[in-house]
């Protein structure tokens, strides 16, 4: 990918990101916290390459060290924020 | 191959988008989850058919560790410890970048400098490219490193860990003695924060005198703090150009690395207490900000995407935080409450006129009222007194009370605490009010209960100008016709003054632990 289409990626995603994140309640900033924890843990989508690359042993590592941390990331905070969710609800 | 790998990237991308949509209310809140979830596997099994992945030996391996290890975190960890739960998970976000990164950087610089590669180096492909590798490389490891030593140093605190447990456990640590940032006037508000936990009035009232002639001394540590953490950074701005001009140098990444990892731990060690909200919310922005990097790095658009969004999210969180505390990001960064005025004593505000009640006379106080607003703060969450809270809550409507909640936005150790600890008790979560909403109807309430906060009620917020929290938003409570304060002493909150609601006409201070008192007074309502 060019350097110029990442950019306008990135910057287009923060706007949007911007959009919706004002719009969440009070009540739910702590599940939202780790709920978006939880999908920066996509850098697991990197290191599942850099792990499967075979190309040296030390990036290999590497990747298998970050496929761990990034897994702990997004499995713990998606089952969390699940966890934590389900515990609100309304007055009956 | 490469085009439907993209196109199932646009899929995930849009799943995260109308998952974070969905937290927007508590009711379709669970199902972004797990449309957020659903987004991440798919995003996940489309890159294991990627053409580029040759075994699969070490991604399983990896994948079934981290799976064990993060499910066990999520199922075990207490409701109170959210906070330490989400600091860590951002570090551990923050070191995976750094880690992909890296393995990205040495693969380019093997594909580069081995003549056999069946496959192009990105360091060949024309100085554009190789200009945004390096500059994002280097932001990853910039970002990375800092988020997950930050994150580290902000677990450690919000758990109680301190420096000499640690050097009682691993004695070794003594031989690597960093010189501690220097951190006096937060020192001071700390030893007031957990003194509110163990109730030392005195230890407080003598630190606090202590702290007068250090004034000039502190702010000659304060700018030392902030020209190392301006020095560190530069630094690590510097080796990131190195690292643009000579991609091939890897040291230069493990340099920024190590320099980061530094920055990290100075940011963060001498922030606490009530604070803390802010760090986790910059942290939890900085996680999605490393996650965007390695998509720069990786050339892939999912990972630049997701991670502006969470990065996005971060920063909103942080500035809400900092206005509830009517502080900047710069303050809390590298500053602190340093009182400008003389702050009235504790002698002159409580002298003689705290009134101390005990449950049987709160019970009888609360007989035929007809509005009650209870006040959670972090001393609920110390205790763990949120099912208490409940029962009382339940057993003051059984007798026809209206029961509300009042919930400060800075209330607790991170933003939204205090609302998850009362829906882990059940408690519906339209009758928890936001400060706006609840203030104007603090003069029409019979009852305010104070339990475990401080801070967030002190009215010298909005009379005293002087005040090291002037014009920090508040929580009306002293409006309310009564006040019950329930609190173990009368130590000072984070802020380290004293707190004139405490010696209020309409004010009662029960002195006694959350959970216990809660139990006594709900045991002397049903005696009644």
């Amino acid at each position: 990918m060019d350097p110029i289409t990442a950019l306008t990626i990135f910057v287009l995603a923060i706007f949007v990101g911007f959009e919706i994140i004002t719009k969440v309640p009070p009540t739910l900033h702590t599940p939202l916290m780790s709920g978006s924890n939880a999908i920066s843990g996509i850098t697991l989508i990197g290191a599942l390459l850099s792990a499967g690359a075979e190309l040296t042993f030390f990036p290999t590592l590497l990747g298998f060290l970050a496929v761990i941390f990034a897994t702990i990331n997004v499995v713990g905070g998606f089952m969390v924020t699940n966890r934590m969710l389900s515990m609100f609800r309304r007055k009956e | 191959m490469e085009a439907l790998i993209n196109l199932v990237y646009l899929v995930a991308a849009t799943l995260f988008i109308f998952g974070l949509k969905g937290m927007t209310h508590p009711r379709t809140a669970v199902r972004g989850n797990w449309m957020s979830a659903s987004g991440m596997l798919l995003a996940v099994l489309v890159t294991l058919i990627s053409q580029s992945i040759l075994s699969y030996t070490w991604i399983m391996a990896g994948l079934v560790i981290g799976a064990g290890i993060g499910a066990a975190m999520a199922t075990r960890v207490q409701m109170t410890a959210m906070p330490q739960m989400v600091a860590l998970l951002n570090g551990f976000g923050g070191i995976a970048s750094v880690l992909v990164a890296g393995a990205a950087l040495n693969e380019a610089i093997y594909l580069f400098t081995s003549p056999s590669a069946v496959t192009d180096s990105v360091l060949n492909r024309g100085a554009a490219m190789v200009v945004q590798f390096g500059i994002a490389t280097a932001a990853t490891g910039l970002i990375g490193a800092v988020t997950f030593w930050g994150s580290l140093i902000a677990y450690g605190k919000l758990e109680g860990i301190t420096g000499d447990q640690l050097r009682k456990r691993f004695p070794v640590l003594d031989r690597f003695k960093l010189p501690a940032p220097p951190s006096l006037p937060v020192a001071r508000a700390e030893q007031a924060d957990s003194a509110t936990a163990t109730g030392e009035t005195a230890a407080v009232q003598r630190s606090t005198a202590a702290i007068a002639p250090l004034v000039t001394r502190l702010n000659h540590a304060l700018t030392t703090q902030v020209y190392a953490k301006g020095v560190l950074l530069g630094i690590c701005v510097l080796l990131g150009l190195l690292l643009v001009i000579s991609p091939t140098n890897i040291v230069l990444y493990w340099a920024i690395v190590i320099l980061a990892s530094i920055l990290g731990w100075y940011l963060v060690m001498p922030i606490g207490g009530a604070d803390m909200p802010v760090v986790i919310a910059l942290l939890n922005s900085y996680s999605g900000l490393a996650a965007a990097a390695t998509g720069f790095v990786l050339g892939n658009s999912i990972l630049i995407i997701t991670g502006s969004l969470v990065g996005a999210s971060g920063l909103i969180l942080t500035s809400i935080m900092c206005k509830a505390m009517n502080r900047s990001l710069t303050n809390v960064l590298f500053g602190v409450w340093v009182p400008e005025g003389a702050a009235a004593s504790e002698d002159e505000v409580y002298g003689g006129k705290i009134k101390s009640s005990s449950p049987e006379e709160l019970a009888m106080m609360m007989d035929g009222v007809r509005r009650v607003v209870i006040v959670p703060g972090y001393g609920m969450a110390v205790s763990q007194a949120q099912h208490a809270v409940r029962d009382l809550a339940n057993l003051l409507e059984s007798r026809g009370t209206e029961v509300e909640f009042a919930i400060h936005p800075v209330a607790g150790r991170m933003p939204g605490h205090m609302n998850v600890l009362l829906a882990e008790a059940d408690i519906p979560y339209d009758k928890l009010k936001e400060m706006d909403e609840i203030n104007p109807t603090f003069d029409q309430t019979d009852v305010a209960i104070v339990i475990g906060a401080n801070d967030v009620t002190n009215p010298l917020a909005r009379t005293d100008p002087q005040s090291p929290i002037a014009g920090m938003p508040i929580l009306d409570v002293i409006n309310a016709r009564s006040v019950i304060v329930v609190k173990r002493s009368l130590s000072p909150g984070f802020a380290g003054i004293p707190n004139p609601l405490f010696a209020a006409e309409n004010t009662l201070m029960f002195f006694a632990d959350a959970k216990k008192g809660l139990l006594d007074l709900i045991n002397a309502l049903k005696e009644q």
